[in-house]
């Protein structure tokens, strides 16, 4: 069984301290250790952005992409041997601006896999600039102004997109947060966990203390119910998406499992000269 | 060599119809090559089947043609010039006649009115096809059999439907012939073992053969054929296609997909192509093979979705950001590209690098007679490159996925091999993967990268060629121009010119050695390519290898070269430098 210390690196973190990501990253050795998973069988697609040098802290089969095609990778992951925990993981701007047409594919197709963003509100390796989840009025090097462009709602968004497991965490809360991981690598299904991760340096108004003060956690709501698809909306739009926990589940049978006579073994393993009946069968059609 | 052609309205059935004829011509053991010329649209516009069939193999269309069907008027305008004393075939319903100075001889059957009879207007290409059969002296048995194995899944009245049209096609024709002052000579046939296939088709083939497994791809012509076909095979062998939601996705899947070591292809043309290239230099940087193959087709921008060109050469080797090493091959057969399309597995493993496969529209979508021989997929060599077990992986503390090796090579493991984690980044990176801008790590991992893929014209032969021995004159080129070529050829050595046809294979890294030494001693070149910047000549350049003894023609408006062009060029151009000397 793999411990927290096998999912190290010796590898000199790169975060500015205080920065969201370092609880991100020690809630995902958590969940890792939690669901049993093994460095070896384990795979992280990480996306370009300050979150997404969380693949140089982790020990497992990293590959660390172009901005914003985490997902496209991880699915073509999965596909390729299914035996693999495969997680996606990237900050807002790689999830939400560049990469928004891959997520509201994902969604779609449910490929079993989990999705991790790092939402920090802005744009932090490039230096500051506003991002899609960056609140109206957001002051940046590009909006010296304050932002005028509405903020994208992903946990809406996921839902209304075809989502069959939607989570939001923050980086403060540890246990929540890697217990909501956990939950997403066991949903046999595409899991989108949005997971709030203060930027110390380029966000000096979504800080630790404000969300402290406005985040509600609705797993302590027994009132609510995650599986009521309308109730989820409802209460996502009257709190403007300032909640944490588990917000949407439904049943799922993942993609690969409805692809026409698609193995269910590692692909690899498939290569081999082809048969010969049924490579003249296939001549056949074109006599 | 005789040729046929029939014309019509998009959507009435005509490319079926050119399927059927060409189908029924290779089984009497014909040899046939078939060209369509269509626009980017589904219904209305004009469209022409042409089919050439000979006893010997071809590899290009003809200017000329000798049978033309026109079920619409248009056809005959659009088409007339090129009959030369041949048979213009005609429906009376739209009373047609010839343009003035035509020289054909005009055939006019009621073919609107037997398809009214039989009790469906849209059988008139059904008709067609009978009449066309009868005209050919094919055995109405032949053709009937051949329609019979096409709609075997259809409706029974479907299946009767057609079985009629055909019949009274071929019926009203054979009482016309015997009143015809004289019918199309046809050679006796030369039989045997072929099948009919695209140059898509054996891409699928190769792809299949190979043991590709994910086929991530958008929608695009002229490379759809591929992912519909694909869709066909894959669940046969457990294989999945999956339709991406745009090219940048299908890239990066067949990346993760190859990443975890399955054997994984994209195919687009040159839209998606100018998408794709920040993430073949992902795989280039992250050394991950990948299987890229691009139909090119006129650009740039939308450019003519429906014509071939051969023009994103230079893209393909040098395009994208920074340099990032890849290998492009390029087929020039459909044989050519059966075998290019499994070897492109086997180098992208041994080289763990982005193949690419650069075909153009001509190539891809027009059908050739194959010995059925030449796609022997069960029998290809696999070589699935460098990768360590846990076993192999040594002691030490983590696994050094790029470690320096003699050839550049470096084994690498897969995903679920115990020991054997390692990051793969598009961000430069040290032995172990972890990232460094060490400046001479940095031009040791460029160095390591580009002489890697150089250890491919070890495995491949760059170039092939055939007469170049006492050639006067060698016509180079790659795709479908090198059957133009071949066909020229021909036409140059009636005439008594010693010629030679030169196809590149690799051209990237371009064999820039092995063409000064292959020609070395050929007095004339003439670089033929279809594309308006002279691209193959430009790369010969840049290589030292273009001297005074090179000549270009290029061509770029969207219609293929013909042999008679490349022929009468070739000839015009040694006249005028006999004169000069
Ligand atoms: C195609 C492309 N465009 C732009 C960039 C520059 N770039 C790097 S990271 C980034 C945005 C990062 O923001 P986010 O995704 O929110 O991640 P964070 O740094 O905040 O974690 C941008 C625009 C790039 N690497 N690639
Ligand atoms: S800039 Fe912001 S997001 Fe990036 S490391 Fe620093 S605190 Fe984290």
């Amino acid at each position: 069984m793999a411990t927290l210390s096998d999912f190290k690196t010796a590898e000199k973190s790169w975060w500015c301290p205080g920065c969201g990501d370092f609880g991100v990253l020690a809630a995902l050795e958590k969940a890792l250790v939690q669901v049993n998973a093994n460095p070896a069988t384990t795979a992280i697609i990480a996306g370009i952005g300050c979150s997404g040098k969380i693949g140089n802290y982790i020990n497992s089969y990293n590959l660390h992409v172009t901005h914003g095609r985490t997902l496209p990778a991880a699915m073509g992951i999965k596909l390729a041997n299914r035996t693999l925990t495969v997680l996606a993981v990237g900050g807002d701007g790689d999830a939400y601006a560049i990469g928004m047409g891959h997520f509201m594919h994902a969604l779609r197709r449910n490929i079993n896999i989990t999705y991790l963003v790092m939402d920090n509100h802005v744009y932090g390796l490039t230096k500051g600039q506003t991002s899609p989840t960056s609140d109206m009025g957001f002051h940046t090097k590009t909006s010296p102004d304050g932002s005028i462009d509405e903020p994208v709602h992903p946990l809406m968004l996921a839902v209304a997109g075809g989502a069959t497991f939607v989570a939001q965490g923050f980086s403060s809360w540890q246990p929540q947060l890697s217990r909501l991981i956990v939950q997403g690598i066991t949903h046999p299904g595409f899991s989108l966990i949005n997971v709030i991760s203060p930027c110390v340096t380029y966000n000096r108004v979504n800080t630790y203390e404000w969300y402290k003060k406005t985040l509600v956690n609705l797993d302590e709501d027994p009132s609510y119910k995650s599986s009521q698809r309308a109730q989820v909306l409802a209460r996502l739009e009257e709190s403007d998406e300032l909640v944490t926990g588990l917000i949407f589940q439904k049943p799922s049978r993942p993609y690969e499992e409805l692809i026409t006579g698609f193995s269910s073994g590692p692909l690899s393993e498939q290569v081999g000269p082809i048969n010969q009946d049924l490579w003249d069968h296939i001549l056949d059609q074109f006599e | 060599m005789l040729s046929w052609k029939i014309g019509g309205d998009q959507g009435e059935g005509i490319d079926s119809t050119g399927d059927i004829l060409i189908h029924t011509a290779n089984r009497l053991g014909y040899y046939i090559y078939g060209y369509k010329s269509f626009s980017s649209r589904i219904k209305g516009g004009h469209t022409n089947y042409k089919m050439i069939m000979a006893n010997r193999p071809i590899s290009a269309t003809t200017q000329k043609t000798d049978i033309l069907v026109a079920l619409t008027p248009q056809t005959i305008t659009l088409n007339s010039q090129e009959i030369n004393g041949g048979i213009i075939v005609a429906d009376q319903a739209y009373s047609p006649s010839l343009p003035q100075g035509t020289d054909a001889m005009l055939v006019s059957l009621a073919l609107s009115q037997m398809a009214k009879e039989i009790g469906s207007p849209v059988m008139r290409n059904m008709i067609a096809a009978g009449a066309s059969a009868a005209l050919l002296g094919f055995p109405l048995e032949v053709i009937a059999q051949y329609v019979e194995k096409r709609f075997q899944f259809k409706a029974p009245s479907i299946i009767e439907a057609n079985r009629r049209a055909l019949h009274a096609g071929y019926q009203a024709m054979l009482q016309e012939t015997a009143r015809l002052p004289w019918l199309p000579s046809l050679e006796s046939p030369h039989p045997g073992e072929r099948v009919v296939m695209t140059g898509n088709d054996a891409t699928c083939l190769g792809a299949l053969a190979a043991g590709c497994r994910i086929m991530s791809g958008y929608p695009i012509t002229p490379a759809t054929d591929i992912m519909e076909s694909l869709t066909k095979y894959f669940p046969m062998v457990g294989g999945a296609v999956l339709q991406m939601e745009d090219e940048l996705a299908s890239i990066t899947c067949a990346i993760g997909a190859g990443f975890a070591g399955a054997r994984a292809m994209t195919a687009t043309s040159g839209p998606g192509l100018s998408l794709m290239q920040e993430a073949i230099g992902l795989a280039s940087m992250t050394e991950t093979p990948v299987v890229i193959v691009d139909t090119q087709r006129a650009g740039p921008s939308t450019g003519m979705p429906t014509k071939s060109e051969q023009s994103d050469l230079l893209a393909l080797i040098y395009g994208g950001h920074g340099e990032g090493p890849r290998i492009v091959i390029a087929p020039s057969s459909v044989e050519e590209t059966f075998e290019d399309a499994y070897e492109a597995f086997n180098l992208a493993e041994h080289f763990q690098a982005p193949v690419i496969i650069a075909t153009d529209l001509s190539l891809a979508l027009w059908q050739q007679s194959v010995e059925r021989k030449a796609i022997d997929g069960p029998h290809i060599p696999i070589d699935r490159g460098e990768v360590y077990s846990s076993s192999e992986i040594g002691e030490s503390a983590s696994f050094q996925r790029y470690a320096f090796t003699a050839d550049g090579i470096s084994p690498r493991t897969l995903p679920g091999t115990a020991a054997g984690q390692f990051l793969a980044t598009g961000v430069e990176h040290g032995v172990e993967g972890k990232v460094s801008e060490d400046p001479l790590n940095r031009s040791r991992m460029m160095d390591k990268r580009f002489k890697k893929i150089g250890g491919i014209h070890d495995l491949r032969p760059p170039i092939r060629h055939e007469g170049l021995r006492d050639a006067e004159v060698a016509l180079l080129g790659i795709g479908s121009v090198t059957g133009i070529n071949k066909e020229a050829r021909i036409l140059l050595e009636q005439s008594g010119l010693k010629t030679a046809v030169v196809w590149l294979r690799t051209l990237s890294p371009f064999p820039s050695s092995q063409c000064q030494d292959l020609l070395a001693k050929t007095r004339h070149i003439v670089v033929v390519e279809q594309n308006a910047t002279g691209q193959i000549s430009q790369l010969l350049k840049m290589a030292n290898v273009f001297d005074s003894r090179y000549h270009s023609l290029t061509k770029y408006d969207g219609v293929p070269f013909f042999a008679e062009d490349v022929a009468r060029f070739t000839q015009n151009l040694l006249t005028q430098l006999e004169v000069k000397h």
